[in-house]
C-alpha cells in the first residue's frame, strides 16, 4: 500500500465533500471579517486607553482577534472530515480498501492538514494586513520584529487547531459528541480557565491558550506564562500529538 | 479461495461467532445462509479485516488480509449499500477507491457501465434509490477486477428486475472462475442462486455442503393418501410392510413411499382412495428445521406454521427454540 495512492485517495474524499468548502471559508471570512471590525474599534478606541495599555497594545494580535470565531469553523472541518467516514459507514468501505489503518489515518489527517495549513496561512496573512490597514497609524509592519513570526504563526495555530480535533473526532467518532465537546471547550471553558486568576496556573498549558501565545508580538504587562512563543507552540503541538496518538491506538485497536 | 479457521467472535459474554471452520471455493457461488442475527454480517466483517477476531483466522488466497496490496484486486466486498458518503457523487465515491488502490480512473467509468449507473455518475449518492445504491456499492466491489467476490444480503429490498439482475450476475462471476460468497436469509433465493451452501446458525456451523446433496438429504418426499377406507388401507400398508403415519384431518402419509405402490396395493384389494399424491418439502421448510433451534428472534405466534410432518424424534415446531433461551 504506497502511501502516494492513500493522499491521492483522500484528496479526492476532502475536494468531493460539500462540507469542506464551507467549513474552511467560513474560518477564512470569519476570522478576517472579524479581525477587520476589532482593528477599527480599537484604532478608535486607542486615545482612551490608560498609559498601561498603550505601553502592551498589540497591533498585529488585535489583528488576530477574530481566530477566536474562525478557530471554530476550523473544528467543524477538523471533525467533519474525519467522522463523516462513521455517520455515513463509508469508513467500513474505506478500510476495506485501505487494511493499513496507520496509513489510512495519517494520510487522510495529512491531507487535510495540508489543506488547513495553506487556508490558514491565506487567512493569516489576508487578516494582518487588512488589520493593518484599520489600525492606520497603530499599525503595525511586517518587517518589525516578531510580527512575520507572529503572522506565519496564525496559519499554524490554525492548522494545529484543526489537527488537534481531527485527533479527538476519530477517538469519539460520532460528529456531534465530538463537535459537543470541541466547540464548549474552545470558545468557554479554556477562555473562562485562562482568565480567572485562580485557574489561570492550568488554564495557560490548554492547547488554544499556550498556542496562540505565537501570535502575540508585544508581551502583556501582566503575562506571566512561564513560555515565550514556540514554547507555547510546543505545548499546543503536545496536546496535538497525544490526541493524534490516542486515535491511532483505537483506530488500530478497535473493530470498525 | 477463503479458508476460515477456528473463527470466533465474542462480545462481552455473548457468542456471535462460534468456531467456524470452512473454506469458500473458486468457480462457484456459495451461499452463507443463517436467520438474522446468526453471525454472517460479522463473519463478513471478520474475512475483511474490519473486525478482529476473538480466536481463529481468516486467510484470503492463503493471506491475511491486512496483508494483501491493493485488496481490491484480490476481493471485492458489498457489505452495506449505505456505507458511502451521501454528499459525494458515484463517480468520486469510486474514484477514491479506485486512487487508493491504484486502480486507473477509466477502470471507474467500466464499472459504472457495468452497473448502468454511467448516467448518474455526477449525482450525489445521497438521491439513490436502494437500488442504485446497491448498484455503486457492486461497482464498488466490482472496482479492481477481484478472484474474489463478497455480497452481503444483496438483493435486499430490491425490485424483482434488480434482485433478477444480480443473480444472473453473481452466476456470471462464478462461471468466469471467481470465487462468489453471498449471504441471505431466505433459502429459496440461495437455491436460485448458489450451488454450495454454507448454514449458520447462533453463530455455529449447521451444514457444509453442496447445494444438490442439501436438498436430497433435507427435502423430505412423502405420498399423501385420503380414503374413505381408512382402516382396511392401513392394514393392507401394515402387511405389505410399509409404514404409515397418521397426520390428522384424515389424511396417512407415507414417508419415502412410492404412489405406485400403493395405488396398485388399493386397487387389488379394491380400496376407493380420494387422493394419492407424492409430496416434497420445500427448501425453506428444511432450513427452517435446521436452524429453527437456533433462531435468536423468533416472532411470538399463536399458531406455528405447520410443517410436513417429520419422523416424530425430529419434529420440531419454528419457534420452539425460543422457549430455551
Amino acid at each position: 500500500m504506497a502511501a502516494t495512492q492513500v493522499i491521492r485517495s483522500e484528496w479526492t474524499k476532502i475536494r468531493s465533500v460539500a462540507s469542506t468548502v464551507w467549513t474552511l471559508s467560513l474560518a477564512l471570512v470569519v476570522t478576517i471579517g472579524l479581525g477587520m471590525l476589532i482593528s477599527a474599534l480599537s484604532k478608535n478606541q486607542f486615545n482612551d486607553m490608560s498609559e498601561k495599555d498603550k505601553l502592551s497594545f498589540d497591533p498585529t494580535f488585535i489583528s488576530f482577534a477574530g481566530m477566536s470565531l474562525g478557530q471554530l469553523a476550523m473544528i467543524v472541518f477538523g471533525v467533519l472530515v474525519v467522522s463523516n467516514e462513521y455517520s455515513t459507514g463509508m469508513i467500513r468501505t474505506s478500510l476495506a480498501a485501505v487494511p493499513q489503518r496507520g496509513t489510512f489515518l495519517f494520510g487522510k489527517i495529512a491531507v487535510a492538514t495540508g489543506l488547513c495549513l495553506v487556508v490558514g496561512l491565506v487567512t493569516s496573512f489576508v487578516t494582518f494586513f487588512l488589520g493593518q490597514a484599520m489600525l492606520g497609524s497603530h499599525r503595525a509592519e511586517i518587517g518589525d520584529s516578531g510580527v512575520l513570526r507572529a503572522v506565519i504563526g496564525g496559519g499554524l495555530y490554525m492548522t494545529l487547531i484543526a489537527m488537534f480535533s481531527m485527533g479527538v473526532a476519530s477517538m469519539l467518532r460520532s460528529p456531534m459528541l465530538s463537535l459537543g465537546i470541541l466547540m464548549p471547550f474552545f470558545f468557554l471553558i479554556s477562555n473562562i480557565l485562562g482568565n480567572v486568576s485562580a485557574t489561570k496556573k492550568i488554564g495557560q498549558y490548554l492547547p488554544d491558550q499556550a498556542g496562540s501565545k505565537i501570535m502575540q508580538v508585544v508581551t502583556p504587562v501582566d503575562d506571566s506564562a512561564p513560555y515565550g512563543p514556540w514554547g507555547g507552540f510546543g505545548i499546543m503541538a503536545l496536546w496535538v500529538a497525544a490526541a493524534l496518538i490516542g486515535a491511532y491506538v483505537l483506530l488500530k485497536r478497535r473493530d470498525a | 479461495m477463503i479458508e476460515l479457521e477456528g473463527l470466533t467472535k465474542r462480545y462481552g459474554d455473548k457468542v456471535a461467532v462460534n468456531n467456524l471452520t470452512f473454506a469458500v471455493r473458486p468457480g462457484i457461488v456459495t451461499g452463507f445462509l443463517g436467520p438474522n442475527g446468526a453471525g454472517k454480517s460479522t463473519t463478513m466483517r471478520m474475512m475483511l479485516g474490519l473486525d478482529r477476531p476473538t480466536a481463529g483466522d481468516v486467510r484470503i488466497d492463503g493471506q491475511h488480509y491486512d496483508q494483501l496490496k491493493d485488496p481490491l484486486k484480490y476481493i471485492g466486498a458489498l457489505l452495506d449499500a449505505k456505507a458511502m458518503h451521501g454528499g459525494r457523487s458515484a463517480f468520486n465515491h469510486l474514484l477514491c477507491l479506485a486512487q487508493s488502490n491504484g486502480i486507473p480512473n477509466s477502470r471507474v467509468h467500466e464499472v459504472l457501465d457495468t452497473v448502468g449507473l454511467t448516467a448518474v455518475a455526477k449525482k450525489k449518492a445521497k438521491g439513490f434509490s436502494l437500488g442504485m445504491g446497491q448498484r455503486l456499492g457492486i461497482a464498488g466491489a466490482l472496482l479492481g477486477d477481484p478472484r474474489i467476490l463478497m455480497f452481503d444480503e444483496p438483493v435486499n429490498g430490491l425490485d424483482p428486475e434488480g434482485i433478477h439482475w444480480i443473480r444472473n450476475l453473481m452466476k456470471s462471476l462464478a462461471a468466469q472462475g471467481r470465487t462468489v460468497f453471498v449471504s441471505s436469509h431466505l433459502m429459496s433465493e440461495m437455491a436460485l442462486t448458489a450451488d454450495h451452501l454454507v448454514v449458520i446458525g447462533q453463530g455455529r456451523l449447521l451444514a457444509d455442503t453442496s447445494m444438490a446433496d442439501f436438498i436430497q438429504q433435507n427435502s423430505r418426499s412423502y405420498v399423501r393418501i385420503r380414503t374413505p377406507h381408512r382402516e382396511r388401507l392401513l392394514d393392507v400398508l401394515h402387511q405389505a410392510g410399509v409404514t404409515v403415519v397418521e397426520s390428522g384431518n384424515g389424511t396417512l402419509e407415507v414417508d419415502g413411499g412410492k404412489s405406485e405402490q400403493i395405488g396398485e396395493l388399493a386397487a387389488q384389494h379394491q380400496l376407493v382412495l380420494h387422493e394419492l399424491s407424492p409430496q416434497q418439502a420445500s427448501l425453506e421448510e428444511a432450513f427452517m428445521q435446521l436452524t429453527a433451534e437456533s433462531v435468536e428472534y423468533h416472532a411470538h405466534s399463536d399458531a406455528p406454521p405447520s410443517l410436513p410432518v417429520a419422523p416424530a424424534e425430529q419434529r420440531q415446531g419454528w419457534g420452539d427454540g425460543w422457549k430455551k433461551d
